[in-house]
C-alpha cells in the first residue's frame, strides 16, 4: 500500500480548495443576515479567481497521477477547468439581477452552482471509474436541485423531475456498462484499463456489451441522442439563471469524460465505439437541426441547438485521432462561450415579472438597443457557423477531422444539417433587424458589469474567430498523443 | 454449484425488470424511483459477483460508493417529487406533460 504524499494533495488542490470555500460560503449563507447577497456573490467570484490562480500554477508543472491512480492532473484538464471557472464567473454576473428580480437569489444558488462545478472538476481530473462516477453524480445531483430551486414554479419542478429520471436511468446504464468492463478486465483504473485492453487482441463479447451501455449513457452528459429529451424541458422549465449553468459547464465535464473513458481507457476499442458514436452524432445532428425549426420558444430552440452542437462535438471525438480530439475540445469551448452569451441576452431582455420566452420577444431589438442586437447577431452567426466567427472554425475543424478518417458521407451530412440549422439562427437575426419593435417595449436596464461582460462575450466570438490560432494552438498543446 | 454466470444472469434479469418497470409504468412516479433503486442494486450484484470470483477487492469498494450515491439520489428524487406534488397535486406520470414541443 502506497502512502499519500504532498504531491497527491497538490494535484487535487483546486478541488480541495473549492470544497473548503463552499463550506465557508455555506456558513455565511446560513448565519450572515446583512449584506448576505454581496458576500456570497463576491465571495464566489473571489473563490473562482483564486481557483484560476491555483490551476494556472499547476498548469506549468508536469502532469501528476495522484491518490494511487484515482486522479490525474494534466494540461487538458487544467485548461478545461480554467474555462469552467471563467464561464461560472460569467454566469454569476449574468444571473444576479435576473434571480434577484424573482426572489431566487438565495445562498442555495451559489452553493449548488459551486458544488456542481466541483463535480465537473472531479470528472475532468478523474482517472478511475469510481472518481468519474462520483464526479458525475455530484454534478448531476446539484444540477437537479438547482433546476428545482424555484419551488413555487410548477414548470421548474416538472423539468427537474424529468431531468432526474433521465439522469438516474443514464447513471444506472453507465454503472451496468462499467460493471461489465470491470469484471472482464479486472481493473477500475483508466490507465491500467487502457494497457490491459491493448494487450488483449480480441476482447470478449461482454466488453463490447459494456462499451455499448457506457457510450449510450454518456450521451446524457452532452445532451446527445438518445438521452436528449431532458434538454428542451430543462431549458424551458428552469429559470434562465439556472438553465445557463446546466447547459454550459457540464458540457466541458462531458467532453473530459469522453476523453478519459473512451480515448484513454477504451481507446483500443475504437473500432466499436466509432460506430456507436456515429449513430449518436447522426441522430443529434438531425434532431437538433430539424426539430428546432418548429419551435416558437427561444429557450427550446436553443435547447435543440445544443443537441445539434453535441452532434458536432461527437464528430470530433468519434474520429479517434489527436486532430479529432483537439477539434472536439475547440468546439466544446466555442460552444460554452456562445451558449453563455445567448442566455445572457435572454436574461438582459427579461425583467421583473417578464421572461423572454417567445422568439417574437426579440422582435425589433435593433431599435431598442443596436449594440446588443449586434452582440446577439454575432452569437447567432457564430452558432450557425458563419465566418469570421468562432463557430465557423469550430465546425471546420471537426469536419476536417471526419474527412481525415475517410467518412465523407458523414461530413456531407453534417454540413447539410448545419445549413438547415442556420435557418433558425438567421430567423432570429431577421426578427431583430427587419421587424418593428413593440411600441410599448421598455428600455433595457442592466448593471454596467452585466453589459460590459456581455459585450466582451460577444466580442470574444469575433476576436477568436478572426484570430483562432491561439485557441487552436492551446488545444494542440494540451492534447498531445 | 452456483457460478459467476448465475449471478450475472440474476443481475441482468433484475436490471431488465427495472428498465421494463420504467417504460411500462404510466401511473405512479414513486414506482419510477423504485425502479431507479432496483437498477443500481442490479449493478451491485454484478460488481460483487465479479469482485468475489476474481479476488479483486476494488469492485466491492465501488459498491459502497454506489450504495451511498443511491441513498443521496433517493433523497433528492423524493424531495423533487414532494415539490412537484405541491405544485400539481398529482404524481401521475401521464399528467407530467406540461412541457413539450
Amino acid at each position: 500500500m502506497m502512502s499519500l504524499t504532498a504531491t497527491d494533495y497538490i494535484a487535487a488542490l483546486p478541488q480541495i480548495f473549492l470544497l473548503g470555500m463552499v463550506c465557508v460560503l455555506l456558513m455565511f449563507a446560513v448565519f450572515v443576515k446583512n449584506g448576505r447577497d454581496e458576500v456570497l456573490h463576491y465571495g464566489s467570484l473571489g473563490t473562482l479567481a483564486a481557483l484560476a490562480i491555483i490551476t494556472g500554477e499547476l498548469l506549468r508543472g508536469h502532469s501528476i497521477i495522484a491518490f494511487n491512480g484515482m486522479l490525474i492532473q494534466d494540461a487538458m484538464g487544467d485548461v478545461l477547468m480554467l474555462f469552467a471557472y471563467a464561464i461560472t464567473a460569467a454566469i454569476f454576473v449574468y444571473a444576479r439581477g435576473y434571480l434577484k428580480d424573482r426572489n431566487l437569489l438565495s445562498g442555495e444558488f451559489y452553493i449548488l452552482t459551486l458544488l456542481a462545478l466541483l463535480g465537473a472538476m472531479i470528472v475532468i481530473q478523474g482517472y478511475n471509474l469510481i472518481t468519474l462516477y462520483m464526479g458525475i453524480e455530484l454534478m448531476a445531483l446539484s444540477l437537479y436541485t438547482l433546476v428545482a430551486l424555484s419551488r413555487e414554479d410548477s414548470r421548474a419542478s416538472e423539468a427537474a423531475m424529468k431531468f432526474f429520471i433521465l439522469g438516474a436511468i443514464s447513471s444506472g446504464t453507465l454503472l451496468f456498462g462499467m460493471s461489465l468492463i470491470y469484471g472482464l478486465t479486472g481493473t477500475l483504473n483508466i490507465g491500467i484499463l487502457g494497457a490491459k485492453l491493448a494487450a488483449t487482441p480480441a476482447p470478449g463479447l461482454g466488453v463490447w456489451i459494456g462499451l455499448g451501455f457506457v457510450v449510450v449513457s454518456m450521451a446524457f452528459e452532452l445532451g446527445a441522442v438518445p438521452f436528449h429529451m431532458w434538454v428542451p424541458d430543462v431549458y424551458e422549465g428552469a429559470p434562465s439563471g439556472m438553465a445557463i449553468f446546466v447547459g454550459s459547464v457540464p458540457k466541458l465535464a462531458g467532453f473530459a469524460f469522453f476523453m478519459r473513458l473512451l480515448a484513454e481507457g477504451l481507446g483500443d476499442l475504437h473500432g466499436g465505439w466509432l460506430w456507436l458514436l456515429t449513430a449518436l452524432a447522426v441522430g443529434s445532428l438531425f434532431i437538433g437541426a430539424v426539430v428546432a425549426i418548429a419551435q416558437t420558444n427561444i429557450k427550446r430552440m436553443l435547447a435543440y441547438s445544443t443537441i445539434n452542437h453535441a452532434g458536432f462535438i461527437l464528430l470530433g471525438i468519434l474520429a479517434g485521432t489527436a486532430e479529432g480530439y483537439r477539434a472536439a475540445m475547440f468546439y466544446v469551448i466555442a460552444y460554452v462561450i456562445m451558449f453563455a452569451g445567448a442566455f445572457g441576452i435572454i436574461m438582459l431582455l427579461s425583467r421583473a415579472g417578464f421572461d423572454v420566452e417567445k422568439i417574437e420577444d426579440l422582435r425589433g431589438l435593433n431599435e431598442r438597443s443596436p449594440w446588443f442586437a449586434f452582440v446577439m447577431l454575432m452569437i447567432m452567426f457564430s452558432m450557425a457557423g458563419a465566418p469570421p466567427f468562432l463557430g465557423f472554425f469550430a465546425k471546420v475543424e471537426v469536419i476536417k477531422a471526419v474527412l481525415d478518417i475517410n467518412m465523407t458521407w458523414l461530413a456531407v451530412f453534417s454540413v447539410v444539417m448545419a445549413v438547415i440549422a442556420a435557418f433558425y439562427y438567421l430567423r432570429i437575426v431577421r426578427l431583430m433587424y427587419f421587424d418593428r419593435a413593440d411600441p410599448d417595449a421598455p428600455g433595457i436596464i442592466a448593471t454596467p458589469d452585466f453589459k460590459l461582460l456581455l459585450s466582451v462575450n460577444g466580442l470574444v466570438l469575433l476576436g477568436l474567430g478572426i484570430f483562432p490560432g491561439g485557441l487552436l494552438a492551446l488545444c494542440k498543446a494540451v492534447i498531445g498523443f | 454449484m452456483i457460478g459467476l454466470y448465475h449471478y450475472l444472469g440474476l443481475g441482468a434479469v433484475v436490471f431488465a425488470v427495472a428498465v421494463a418497470g420504467m417504460f411500462i409504468n404510466r401511473k405512479n412516479m414513486i414506482l419510477l424511483l423504485m425502479c431507479v433503486e432496483l437498477m443500481l442494486l442490479a449493478v451491485n450484484i454484478n460488481f460483487i459477483a465479479f469482485s468475489r470470483f476474481s479476488g479483486n477487492i476494488s469492485g466491492q469498494v465501488f459498491v459502497f460508493f454506489i450504495l451511498t450515491v443511491a441513498a443521496a439520489e433517493a433523497a433528492v428524487g423524493l424531495a423533487i417529487l414532494v415539490v412537484l406534488f405541491r405544485n400539481r397535486n398529482s404524481i401521475n406520470v401521464s399528467e407530467i406533460n406540461h412541457l413539450k414541443g
